[in-house]
């Protein structure tokens, strides 16, 4: 199982904060190419993809426990 | 209190400011980052920010860390508020200790540079007659436009 979080606009977009998803083995590209067929309205969004708080690539691993959230630009301060 | 914290209610400027002083400490700079009430015309009524708050703990104490190893001698301090906040509201403090002042404003403004580059935190200005959340505009990050 893996869990995806969502933020701001994704989280809007998505309805949901959060869901599980019942896979155990996943790039991050895989999980964005999930992600943009669920939510059609992600596909014009610019998204970064933290894997168990911490930055990930397109081509990382995703395995079943991880955490993943989706983020959009940031704009704290 | 924690050195590198997010938090839902107000924060306390001088608390940072004490956890930084040490013996060694000859200057203390801190930022406050406020609410704004008019951005190029247009008047917000309040903002409401966002976070993934432990992954951006984690990143507020990776900028210290950074400080540390720059600006050797120097002490930090970095939280943020999320919630909804009012004109004039802290969003952010940041407090640098450092032997001596140069370092301390330098190690100051790069922590605020960093935080807006990549700490997960996102902000929604609420207006009048609207609401965006900030940050997928293309702007550069100094070009944000509130609590700077």
């Amino acid at each position: 199982m893996i869990r995806v979080c969502y933020f701001a606009s994704l989280r809007e977009i998505a309805g949901k904060s959060e869901e599980t998803i019942d896979r155990e083995a996943w790039t991050v590209q895989e999980l964005l190419d999930w992600a943009e067929s669920t939510y059609p309205a992600f596909q014009h969004k610019t998204m970064f993809v933290a894997v168990n708080e911490e930055y990930a690539r397109r081509e990382d691993p995703i395995r079943d426990g991880d955490v993943i959230a989706l983020i959009p630009p940031v704009s704290g301060g | 209190m924690k050195p590198y914290e997010i938090v839902e209610g107000p924060l306390n400027v001088q608390a940072m400011m004490d956890f930084v002083l040490h013996p060694g400490a000859g200057a203390v700079t801190t930022f406050t980052g406020h609410v704004r009430e008019w951005t190029q015309g247009v008047r917000t009524m309040y903002l409401a920010y966002e976070a993934y708050v432990p992954m951006a703990e984690k990143k507020l104490a990776q900028i210290g860390a950074e400080i540390e190893e720059r600006w050797p001698g120097s002490r930090v301090a970095i939280a943020h508020r999320i919630g909804e906040l009012q004109i004039s509201d802290i969003a952010v403090v940041i407090a640098v200790s450092s032997p001596h002042r140069k370092a301390a404003y330098e190690a100051n403004e790069y922590a605020i540079e960093r935080i807006k580059e990549m700490v997960p935190i996102w902000k929604k200005e609420i207006w009048e007659d609207g609401e965006e959340w900030i940050g997928e505009q293309k702007k550069k990050p100094e070009q944000g436009r509130n609590a700077k």
